[in-house]
């Protein structure tokens, strides 16, 4: 009998639209790491002297310093000598000073990724900053930003440009001795984006960043930090790509932020790092920190994260809510699809009085993917009726695939409330039948399904990132019903 | 000239895994027909209806299913249902997070695209909708919840009758929609399916118990037993069986086999 969702195994290779290389002559370092690497980073980018100091000591920390495995993802061992520590596309003359001396060919590849670097596109009302590799290719609408106090630029520039800023808050959220890989970022790091808003600005459009891995045996290595100043609004966006290459790619980011008191930061991510084929060869290692500290009275700080990318993704977007009445938020969806793995999740540190988190996280798994939740809710004995609300649910598709969840939970304070809860589903064929007995062909029906099960994390999503998000959903599982 | 059968069952041998559980199952339904197929739990109703939807790990051994003239058989499921056969599902799956208008709005895209006909944009689609808790009288507070999710029994059965409503299928086949209905909710689920009757359509309603049909009238009614139809009738059969009971019937047949 000739009926369809015969088995819910059967995979087919999916598409990855993003996979193109960039034909553009490029300036690299040769591959390894050493002193002398830094300080040829450091020089090339013209740095002073207390970031060449920042960045030696971050390497020889890093040096004491063993790769973390209690991870849930397996993989060959990183050989750090292997790896290009600063690739970037040759310059023409100098740096160039506006989009108009850009390389076309870089233009080109924002386009073809959909992100209009030129200041009227269909993402109109976004100021975007581009990391191609390891620098910085353009940032636009700063006119507009910089009439209202915004300040919002390459990493680079910022160091050059707002010094004293970057002096004051580089590593005040995650320092260089936090862990393996952060140690590693702030020895090596390129370029990123730097964004301050000043104090009672809501800050008039998205901010967002696109990242872009080009090159060969690269790493990208970029640092991100914003600060919302007092009453302060930013809502930033990031997005990632990568082309297909059989040999894995590290990318070990750290982003910091700070919300001073009243100040508010909406971080969204929408991962799409290259997963490797449907083998599981090739692929990014996405190794990133980020954090967020709520320093200030009634702050607050949300992470939105759509991980769909990454042979293996690896990161716990974090709040310390260190300031009373502040809160932070982590809403997150990862899908491991084919052989990807992921382990994320946050974690929420209670100090000041009153705080309060929320933590929803969906977590897909289909092939053989393994989806791992980890996430730690600490309680400190300072803070006074802190609350917390956690919900983990995983989804299965198929039968070879595996869902996880650690959670940790740690509580000094005894007038604090935390929930935990966690269910586990499968798609069913029975829905799947249903939807095809009303003329949804099955893999929209997953679709569909799926995005159902994720809305409580797309509504968090600004608009054009949710359409994108739910799109980039149905690529990544594409073919994992038969 | 005689009328094309909407959906014409000859001789079919069906199972599951070595089990046969259709045994020579035959059935004519023609436009404008309601016919309603009896029988004891056991006796291969559901997996007649799970069959003729398409589902899988069935295997049919032997006979032929045809829908408006075509093979059924060779169908996917959800072609099968673009073509216009639906099936009111005993136990409706829910599916969290699916807006139940969405949903629906979705399916019936898929049967519009299917007939060559434009589809239907969200105002065009809500106008429908309106339209149609009109006929059948109902709450709209369901199409603004996911999918049955949380919906109780009877809620399910009533949000089935709609979206055969809204899709307007040529074949419906109703299984066993009457089970675990309180009175209430079984007038207004077969006064939606009465007001469904139409002269190009037809309904195969599969149920245990003759209350159903105190309010569905059918054109023809049958008795299953043990894979196949022992008696067809007139509506008068359905009352017989309420009078004696399967068993009068089932020896009967027993006797005349």
């Amino acid at each position: 009998m000739s009926t369809a969702t015969d088995t819910i195994e059967e995979l087919v290779k999916t598409e990855y639209k993003y996979g193109f290389v960039t034909d553009v002559e490029t300036e690299s370092a040769p591959p390894g790491l050493s002193e002398d690497t830094i300080r040829m980073i450091s020089r090339k980018k013209n740095e002073p002297e207390w970031l060449l100091d920042w960045r030696l000591k971050s390497y020889r920390h890093w040096l004491t310093m063993t790769e973390p495995t209690w991870q849930k993802a397996h993989h060959e061992k990183i050989d750090y000598q292997a790896i290009v520590y600063f690739s970037q596309p040759k310059p023409k003359k100098d740096a160039p000073k506006s989009l108009d001396e850009v390389d076309p060919k870089l233009l080109e590849t924002y386009e073809k990724l959909g992100i209009p670097l030129r200041e009227r596109g269909r993402l109109a009302g976004v100021a975007v900053d581009a990391i191609f590799d390891s620098v910085s290719v353009g940032t636009t609408f700063k006119k507009q930003l910089g009439e209202k106090g915004v300040i919002f630029c390459s990493f680079t520039e910022a160091v050059h440009e707002h010094p004293k800023l970057v002096k004051k808050y580089l590593g005040s959220v995650v320092p260089y001795t936090d862990n393996f890989y952060a140690a590693l970022n702030s020895a090596v790091f390129t370029d990123g984006s730097f964004c301050y808003i000043p104090k009672g600005v809501r800050c008039p459009m998205e901010l967002s960043t696109y990242f872009r891995i080009n090159a060969a045996n690269t790493g990208q290595f970029e640092r991100t930090l914003i600060i919302a100043d007092e009453g302060a609004h930013v809502s930033y966006l990031e997005g990632c790509t990568a082309p297909m290459r059989d040999e894995n790619q590290l990318h070990a980011a750290v982003v910091e932020l700070v919300a001073l008191d009243d100040g508010e930061i909406k971080y969204s991510t929408v991962q799409n790092w290259y997963p490797g084929d449907e083998n599981g060869k090739g692929g990014i290692y996405n190794f990133v920190t980020k954090r967020g500290l709520c320093k200030g009275r009634n702050s607050k700080i949300t992470w939105t994260q759509v991980e769909t990318g990454s042979a293996i993704t690896w990161k716990y977007p974090s709040c310390i809510l260190l300031g009373d009445n502040s809160k932070g938020e982590f809403y997150s969806v990862a899908v491991t699809n084919n052989y990807q793995q992921a382990d994320t999740g946050t974690k929420m540190v209670h100090i000041g009085k009153n705080t309060s988190s929320t933590i929803i996280s969906k977590g897909i798994s289909a092939g053989h993917g393994q989806n791992s939740y980890r996430g730690l809710v600490k309680i400190a004995k300072s803070a006074t009726n802190a609350r917390n609300f956690s919900q983990c649910d995983s989804m299965l598709i198929g039968s070879k695939c595996g869902a996880h969840t650690f959670p940790y939970i740690e509580v000094k304070n005894t007038t604090a409330s935390v929930e935990h809860e966690a269910s586990t589903s499968k798609i069913g064929e029975d829905q799947i039948f249903y939807c095809n007995q009303r003329g949804i062909e099955t893999q929209d029906a997953v679709n569909m399904i799926v995005n159902g099960f994720c809305k409580e994390v797309f509504k968090e999503l600004p608009m054009e990132f949710a359409v994108e998000a739910q799109k980039l959903l149905g690529v990544s599982l594409e073919g994992s019903v038969g | 000239m005689s009328k094309q059968p909407i959906l014409e069952i000859t001789n079919l041998h069906a199972g599951v895994e070595n089990k046969q559980i259709l045994k020579g199952f035959s059935l004519t339904i023609y436009p404008g027909e309601v016919h309603a197929l009896m029988g004891l739990n056991g006796s291969g109703k559901s997996t007649l209806a799970a069959i003729l939807a398409g589902r899988d790990g069935y295997d049919v051994t032997e006979g032929t299913v045809k829908y408006l003239g075509q093979d059924l058989l060779e169908l996917d499921p959800e072609e099968r249902a673009r073509e216009g056969v639906f099936l009111a599902f005993q136990y409706p799956v829910e599916i969290p997070g699916v807006n139940s208008t969405y949903f629906l709005k979705a399916a019936l895209n898929e049967i519009r695209k299917h007939k060559g006909q434009s589809e239907l944009d969200a105002i065009e689609f809500l106008a429908l909708v309106k339209e149609k808790v009109k006929l059948l009288d109902l709450n709209d507070d369901l199409l603004k919840r996911s999918v049955n999710e949380g919906f109780s029994g009877g809620e399910k059965k009533r949000a089935e009758i709609f979206q055969m409503a809204v899709l307007e299928p040529k074949l419906a086949i109703l299984d066993e929609t009457d089970s675990g209905l309180d009175i209430d909710a079984l007038k207004v689920v077969s006064s939606g399916v009465n007001k469904l009757k139409r002269a190009d359509s037809a309904q195969l309603v599969i149920t245990h118990y003759q209350r159903l049909l105190n309010y569905i009238i059918p054109d023809h009614v049958h008795v299953m037993a043990d894979g196949r139809i022992i008696k067809s009738g007139g509506k008068d059969l359905a009352l017989e069986l309420e009078a004696h009971g399967y068993d009068r019937i089932v020896k009967a047949a027993a006797v005349a086999a």
